[in-house]
């Protein structure tokens, strides 16, 4: 049967995943530096405000996607917002990562009660969804870039912790641990040296896709209020400020989305080519084993 | 599954239950600022605001107040709305029917559309068809739900004029119902479901997006598997080992899914009832959390919680009638 043995996401596809982010990231950070419109700034609001896009002022200067309310380039203010957007992203998404394989290689590694009350808390903080939860702390505590980032990181470490315990739980049942063990190496150095680096693969997946997800979040957040604060722009507060223009002037509202749905797609197509190749990898693995047994 | 299987599971979802209550209660108590302050006028004095949190109760201890609210809830009395002085049994009451209808539709369209979907991609793998679809899902996947919902009523509501769009696709954007207007029978089930359309659609397509991912993934293990290479050599057409073999052994991912797709659809709603003003749970809990509303907040995260919980617990129950190796498990 034809394709049987492709990769599930052919490697075409993660080039241009990653070409993608790269341009974008890139681009974030460049655009704003070398612009000659000051994306914070707001000049003749009258004459500048709500020009459609690829139109040119009155100076002459382009307006690649147009301006906003107060006159203020939409491009040059995306790509500003795309920093704190993409950073909040990695940050949030990494850090989680991190708290979680910290947390699920200590409940699989202590066992006992710690284990259970971990994984207690994990599965409370799974059945509520995560917006709510991510609505209740931002609203609760001052809205601004730290509270976005903590709260990121508060509700997003359960599913790595689960499965991080599970790897090591997985690995600590291997013949090379207990050969360590025998050896006298130190719990923590077992841990550090055998366990955890075979547990990381899927946590990097976690976090790839965990960037989109973080994101995603952080735009929400921002779009209802509770997230990054104007005037610091975020592509979520960027289209909560277009929203009632949404009749006269669409593209303020609607532009920053579509450099948002690239940035998550570049992420997510990431994450799930990453993943297929790890369980592609993972199931040769198995194969060899079963071959060699 | 046995009788003490089944009473164990049942247990152990209402422990989840109780301590989703209580960290939410911790949470809620944590948090910097207070309620008083939002309900008394802006000139009242300090013992204005003190008489305030005595008649709310929050001038007690925390353990006290914890008792109270949790004896109070296990008796089904969520207590009042601070903003609003209803018994907040009686604001989700009033909510959930909106969210139900919007949200049990969305689902249903979600697996309608998604599964099939996912199917499609999985038997022309990697070929052009695949591959557009895999952009177009992540892509909408990768939306986000208040802005597609901004671009449709763009679309769909404001330029439907300009873009010359046929009577039927000009459709309302905010609201249940025409306003103004009091329509009975089908002319009044025909408002409600124009009204419906762009919302549902959102969320069913953001939804069916995710589903048709991982039954697109799910059905690519299963192809993989010898019975299937086996069926093949026997000379049994593509269509029967889709409908017979493929589709029997993705049951049971699927009804996991359909208990994981819930968070989704619920937290999805929060953002689609604000951008359509329908008056459900989302936007209620969204209120009370701009509101600082404790009770409404505490009552809506419990609802939540025991919607995702017992959706969990059956999905976990109805395991074993889709896959019967699971009977042990």
């Amino acid at each position: 049967m034809s394709g049987v043995n492709r990769p599930e996401t052919t490697d075409s596809t993660l080039r241009w995943a990653v070409a993608l982010l790269a341009a974008l990231t890139l681009a974030c950070v460049l655009v704003p530096m070398f612009s000659r419109h000051d994306p914070l700034a707001i000049g003749d609001v009258l004459s500048l405000r709500l020009l459609p896009p690829f139109s040119r002022d009155a100076s002459g200067h382009l307006h690649l996607l147009g301006t906003d309310r107060f006159g203020r380039d939409l491009f040059v203010r995306m790509m500003l917002a795309g920093r704190i957007s993409l950073a909040v992203g990695v940050v949030g998404s990494v850090l989680a990562a991190a708290l979680g394989t910290f947390l699920g290689a200590i409940a699989a590694w202590r066992r006992g009660w710690l284990d259970r009350a971990l994984m207690a808390i994990a599965d409370a903080m799974l059945s509520v969804p995560r917006l709510v939860l991510l609505l209740v702390c931002a609203a609760l505590w001052q809205p601004g870039l730290t509270t976005v980032v903590v709260v990121l990181v508060a509700t997003g470490w359960m599913g790595v912790a689960r499965m991080i315990r599970a790897e090591v739980l997985g690995v600590a049942a291997q013949p090379y641990v207990s050969a360590a063990v025998a050896l006298g190496a130190r719990s923590w150095r077992v841990l550090w040296q055998h366990a955890l680096p075979n547990a990381l693969g899927p946590a990097i997946v976690a976090t790839t896709l965990g960037v989109g997800n973080a994101i995603l979040l952080e735009s929400g957040l921002s779009f209802l209020g509770l997230g990054i604060q104007p005037p610091r722009p975020s592509w979520g507060n960027m289209i909560a400020g277009g929203r009632d223009l949404i009749v006269t002037a669409p593209w303020v509202a609607l532009a920053p989305g579509f450099a948002l749905i690239l940035t998550v797609l570049a992420a997510t197509l990431i994450g799930d080519s990453l993943r297929d190749r790890l369980a592609g990898e993972r199931g040769k693995l198995r194969r060899d084993i079963a071959e060699r047994a | 599954m046995s009788a003490t299987l089944l009473l164990r599971r049942i247990a152990a979802a209402l422990l989840l239950l109780w301590l989703v209550v209580t960290l939410t209660f911790v949470l809620v108590r944590l948090a910097p600022g207070d309620p008083a302050a939002f309900l008394v006028s802006p000139g009242a004095s300090a013992a204005d605001a003190a008489r305030t949190r005595a008649e709310l109760g929050l001038d007690r201890s925390m353990p006290l107040q914890y008792a109270r609210w949790l004896g109070a809830t296990l008796r089904g009395d969520l207590g009042m709305s601070f903003a609003t002085g209803q018994p907040v049994s009686r604001v989700l009451r009033e909510a959930a029917p909106v969210s139900l209808l919007l949200g049990g539709t969305s689902l249903l369209l979600t697996f309608l559309v998604g599964v099939p979907l996912g199917m499609l991609q999985a038997a022309k793998r990697n070929r052009l068809t695949d591959r557009v679809l895999t952009v177009m899902t992540t892509s909408v996947y990768a939306a986000p739900s208040f802005w597609l919902a901004l671009a449709l009523v763009a679309v769909f509501t404001y330029g439907a004029a300009t873009l010359g769009l046929p009577r039927a696709l000009r459709l309302p954007a905010f609201g249940l119902h025409t306003p103004g207007v009091s329509l009975s029978g089908w002319a009044g089930v025909l408002d409600v479901a124009r009204h419906a359309v762009l919302p549902v659609a959102i969320l069913a397509a953001v939804g069916a997006a995710g589903i048709a991912r991982y039954t697109r993934s799910s059905v690519a293990d299963v192809l993989r598997l010898d019975f299937v290479r086996t069926a093949r050599a026997k000379g049994v057409t593509s269509r029967r080992i889709f409908l017979r073999h493929v589709l029997a052994n993705i049951l049971a991912p699927l009804v996991v899914l359909f208990a994981l797709s819930l968070p989704g659809l619920l937290a999805g709603s929060i953002f689609v009832e604000s951008v359509f003003a329908w008056p459900g749970l989302g936007r209620a809990t969204l209120n009370a959390i701009l509101a600082r509303d404790y009770p409404v907040v505490m009552g809506a995260t419990v609802f939540y919680a025991i919607a995702v919980i017992f959706a969990n617990l059956a999905a976990e129950l109805a395991l074993p009638l889709v896959d019967p190796r699971r009977e042990s498990a």
